[in-house]
């Protein structure tokens, strides 16, 4: 399952970073080590075995509806790159 | 001033804050001269906050003149740069996150501002806590106080190192697969990272959740108690910490260990490790059985996955979880974009390091469709394999004793251009995580060219009061502890 230059290419699409012809080589390189590496887990059996997500049982928590205080709306846009109005302002999508 | 605080620790101060003989103002301001003189070179802080800290230093004199001091009331901490700190830049060493000021205080940060503590400033990581050298950080490796030509472990590495330096008393750190107990053994400090669920998460930066966890760097065991018993606890805001009571951890670490069964597991004694390290494990080993405590041999037969379990499911879980900086609500965003698809690509190209994009790029292929039940999948049922091997171990032992890492530390650049040797440094750490199980990491001697060399200590969940006892007991036959780095000298 050898990861090509291409795949590498949508991945990083996917994930939402742009790479540079000479990172999508070295990440090509560097990530087929890797998954040759955990490749060894093929040597276990695991049929029947649940896989495990998560340390504890965890279950949701509910809780009433309740009003508390939130976050005041300058400190919530005090780090934003941009903001306007009371708002964060992006590129134009459309 | 000041006595000697260099070589006294937290439990050692309290008493002398008490009798008046040190004040927490002077103590504060020694520390901050003692960084301003030695952390241009060792740079294990991100932000000093000097004012802020002179500030809480003046608070916990009056408590102390109220006589509503805690054990904690003006003792100087330093706190990994991933945890939020209200007001106070927090970065998690990452270029995108440079001029962030959290809005909040993590549940870990009230609980140590109610007790008083001084917040001296945010220490040196891997870039989102993904590496175990520091070298990761974007602003600058940190260097290990006992040899500056090598890492003080990660990601933790400012945390470790500014205890090791005496640049501050003790410090938080976080350990996803060994980063408190990796550095803690590079640089001959005590580290705990405590159960998954025994410390509210709230205002950590994720990096992987399912395994992260904050824990108590410090001088000695009984430092790592008392922050452990602060910090500890159920938290609304975490709704995966445990609602379970946490115990005094202090008085019980002088119960002695006679009977106590350690296993010490054939797998974590590999040919390829430094010959030093195994020695000294072996003679920490014999320390116990001398102390009255009874060693089993045991086998954890699914270690050698361990590794290639955590890089798939740490990596899966980060890149959901560093979905977020996109340079919208928050962080850097690249100015020159005028589209909304390449604001996201280049933002996270120029504000993400190569290691957090190497991380991403592995967590998104494992996740993503025709892959997933090969690795995502494949992984989390090896990962039950493993929790089941430390679960027939703790039917019979209370304890598991293992070196912490297969080496000491290492140069550095030594392994930056290769990810998967510098993976493997995490090899004898990981699986605490994948277990969700506790572990310490303890000075127990230092190799031919004076490194520190770490003793792993494991425990059932939530039984950090058996982990502890331990370890005060080797701790008490032991001056491991009290050793100092070499290498300030030259700095």
């Amino acid at each position: 399952m050898a990861l090509t230059p291409e795949t590498v290419r949508q991945v990083a699409q996917l994930a939402r970073l742009r790479l540079r012809e000479d990172e999508v080589e070295l990440f090509t390189r560097q990530l087929n080590d890797i998954l040759d590496y955990v490749k060894k887990l093929n040597e276990l059996d695991t049929s029947g075995v649940p896989p495990m997500a998560h340390v504890l049982e965890v279950h949701n928590v509910f809780r009433e509806d309740q009003v508390h205080d939130s976050l005041p709306v300058d400190e919530a846009l005090a780090n934003a790159p941009v903001q306007q109005r009371q708002a964060f302002v992006v590129p134009k999508i459309i | 001033m000041t006595a000697d605080w260099q070589n006294l620790t937290i439990g050692e101060l309290h008493p002398l804050m008490r009798k008046k003989e040190i004040s927490p103002v002077e103590l504060t301001r020694e520390i901050l001269e003692r960084i301003a003189a030695l952390d241009g070179k060792l740079h294990c802080y991100v932000t000093v906050d000097q004012q802020g800290a002179l500030a809480q230093a003046r608070e916990a004199e009056k408590r102390w003149a109220d006589g509503q001091a805690t054990p904690l009331t003006g003792i100087p901490l330093a706190i990994k740069d991933l945890i939020a700190t209200r007001g106070l830049r927090t970065t998690c060493a990452s270029r995108s996150l440079e001029n962030y000021l959290p809005p909040y205080d993590a549940t870990v940060m009230e609980k140590l501002r109610q007790a008083g503590a001084v917040i001296l400033g945010k220490v040196n990581m891997d870039e989102f806590a993904m590496g175990s050298s520091t070298e990761n950080s974007a602003f600058g490796a940190t260097l290990n106080p006992w040899r500056p030509d090598r890492i003080p472990g990660g990601s933790s590495g400012g945390s470790a190192a500014a205890v090791a330096a005496d640049l501050c008393l003790a410090s938080l750190g976080s350990d996803t697969g060994g980063s408190i107990r990796q550095p803690a053994s590079h640089c001959g400090v005590v580290g705990l990272k405590p159960t998954y669920g025994r410390v509210s998460r709230f205002g950590l930066v994720a990096y992987a959740s399912s395994l992260d966890q904050i824990g108590p760097l410090g001088k000695d065991v009984t430092d790592c108690a008392l922050l452990l018993e602060i910090i500890a606890g159920y938290d609304p805001k975490d709704s995966t910490s445990a609602p379970v009571p946490v115990p005094d951890y202090v008085p019980a670490l002088k119960e002695d260990i006679r009977g106590l069964k350690i296993a010490v597991p054939r797998e974590y004694f590999l040919p390829g490790m430094q010959p030093e390290v195994e020695q000294a494990v072996r003679a920490a080993l014999a320390t116990y059985t001398a102390l009255g405590a009874d060693l089993v041999e045991v086998s954890l037969p699914h270690t050698e996955y361990a590794v290639a379990v955590y890089y798939l499911i740490a990596t899966a879980e980060a890149s959901s979880n560093l979905a977020r900086y996109d340079g919208v609500k928050y962080g850097y965003r690249n100015p020159e974009a005028t589209e909304l698809m390449d604001m996201y690509y280049t933002t996270r190209a120029q504000g993400l390091g190569a290691e957090v994009r190497r991380r991403i790029m592995l967590g998104t292929y494992a996740l993503s469709a025709g892959y997933y039940e090969a690795y995502y999948q494949k992984a989390s049922q090896v990962r039950t394999l493993i929790r089941r091997d430390f679960e027939e171990v703790f039917r019979t032992c209370q304890v598991v004793a293992t070196p912490v890492a297969p080496t000491t530390a290492f140069r550095l650049g030594e392994k930056t251009d290769d990810p998967l040797t510098m993976y493997l440094s995490d090899i004898f750490t990981i699986s605490a995580n994948l277990a969700g199980i506790p572990g310490i990491s303890l000075p127990c001697g230092l190799d031919s060219l004076g490194l520190p060399i770490g003793l792993q200590l494991l425990a059932r969940p939530f039984d950090e009061a058996t982990l502890l006892r331990a370890a005060y007991a080797f701790e008490q036959a032991t001056d491991f502890h009290r050793l100092k780095p070499t290498g300030l000298k030259g700095i």
